[in-house]
């Protein structure tokens, strides 16, 4: 990804296409979209992805993490026919090196979220994966008492901790 | 700047991740993130958590030709997208729901003035300006209401609500919101249902006003 960004390599782009199209067409084809308008759905987030790579930050996210918000995003406009809100970006520090600690820390808290997900009995996992498919509304997530979203949430509290004194250190 | 004190609840950061919040809400909650440290990193916390799972999702083989046609697009141009940044008080997610214009200010009286961003049966949203010491007409909820400050501050009864705090009521809480002294308090707020006002005139006004 970082090459894609910032070398506008067309072979690295070529090698998310071959991990990401296939899971993004099974993951919009979940949500009900035919085979045909998965994969043009497909195409437009691909293409975004090649467009937006210059706000891809792996200091504060995975590449999975930043396809699915985009995925979500081109879903949710193609279907409206209108924008979605999204927040103002954080402008990075210009000229502030890249810090490999801070990148290694988020692939691991990553790693770590993925087998606590791995983990889950088969039935918290259908319903984590409902509501991040967008087939839940905020109150059924909420009513979810069973849901072990806190725990799952806190295996990556570190790493969030870190983010935010950055995004703190950030606005001063 | 005080510190942000009332935040957006989980579940609502996971909806506005997953996309499933309705439109007025997500105008707030995508506000309330631009303001906060705290919920911008909750969020993104549900976005790793999203990307897990696209991650874990069973592959569907793609057609041959889509690699090749999207590699050909490589080169065409983006098509124009209008994004809108922040503009005084006003975080980008309202100034794209103003459409980068000045708020469209109503009076409703007593010196307390709106501007409606979008209304439809999803719900509503729209700024609120209401002077130092006014009230905002007392009013319950059908279903409920987000109130986010983006100046001044307000006071009710479950408390105090400055830059940044975002207020969640429910329809079993009627509420009196009074702006406190210093700049007027001006808040983005969001119902996925019409007001009820209970008092008269106001009522009157409601279809009126779309609130």
């Amino acid at each position: 990804m970082l090459a894609v960004r910032d070398t506008r390599d067309r072979d690295a782009f070529g090698a998310l296409f071959d991990h990401f199209a296939p899971r993004l067409k099974g993951f919009i084809m979940r949500t009900g979209s035919s085979a045909h308008n998965a994969e043009e759905i497909v195409q437009d987030v691909m293409l975004t992805v090649w467009r937006k790579a210059h706000m891809f930050d792996p200091h504060r996210a995975q590449v999975s993490a930043w396809v699915y918000q985009i995925a979500r995003n081109r879903q949710i406009d193609i279907a409206r026919k209108y924008n979605r809100p999204i927040p103002d970006e954080l402008a990075e520090d210009p000229g502030s090196e890249p810090d490999a600690s801070q990148i290694l820390a988020v692939e691991q808290e990553t790693g770590k979220l993925k087998q606590a997900l791995s983990t889950l009995k088969p039935e918290q996992r259908e319903i984590i994966e409902k509501a991040y498919l967008g087939e839940l509304t905020h109150q059924e997530i909420s009513d979810q008492t069973g849901l072990p979203l806190g725990t799952i949430k806190s295996r990556i509290r570190l790493g969030l901790d870190r983010l935010r004194h950055e995004l703190k250190a950030m606005r001063q | 700047m005080n510190a942000i004190t009332h935040h957006t609840p989980d579940a609502m950061l996971a909806a506005y991740a997953a996309g499933t919040l309705p439109h007025a809400f997500a105008v707030v909650v995508a506000t309330h993130v631009s303001l906060c440290v705290h919920c911008r990193a909750a969020l993104e916390a549900h976005q790793a958590i999203g990307g897990a799972v696209l991650d874990a999702t069973d592959s569907v083989t793609v057609s041959d030709h889509l690699k090749s046609d999207i590699l050909a697009q490589l080169d065409a141009p983006a098509p124009r997208e209008v994004t809108y940044t922040r503009s005084g008080i006003y975080p980008g997610p309202v100034m794209q729901a103003l459409e980068g214009k000045e708020p469209n200010w109503k009076t409703l009286g007593m010196g307390v003035r709106q501007s409606i961003l979008s209304s439809n049966q999803e719900g509503s949203v729209r700024l609120l300006y209401i002077p130092p010491g006014q009230a905002v007409p007392d009013h319950g909820h059908n279903g409920l209401e987000l109130t986010l400050v983006l100046q001044g501050s307000f006071s009710d009864e479950t408390g105090r609500f400055g830059v940044g705090d975002l207020e969640i009521a429910d329809e079993d809480l009627e509420h009196t919101p009074t702006a406190n002294q210093g700049d007027p308090c001006i808040c983005l707020a969001a119902t996925d249902a019409p007001l009820r006002f209970h008092a008269l005139l106001p009522r009157l006004l409601q279809p009126f006003f779309k609130i």
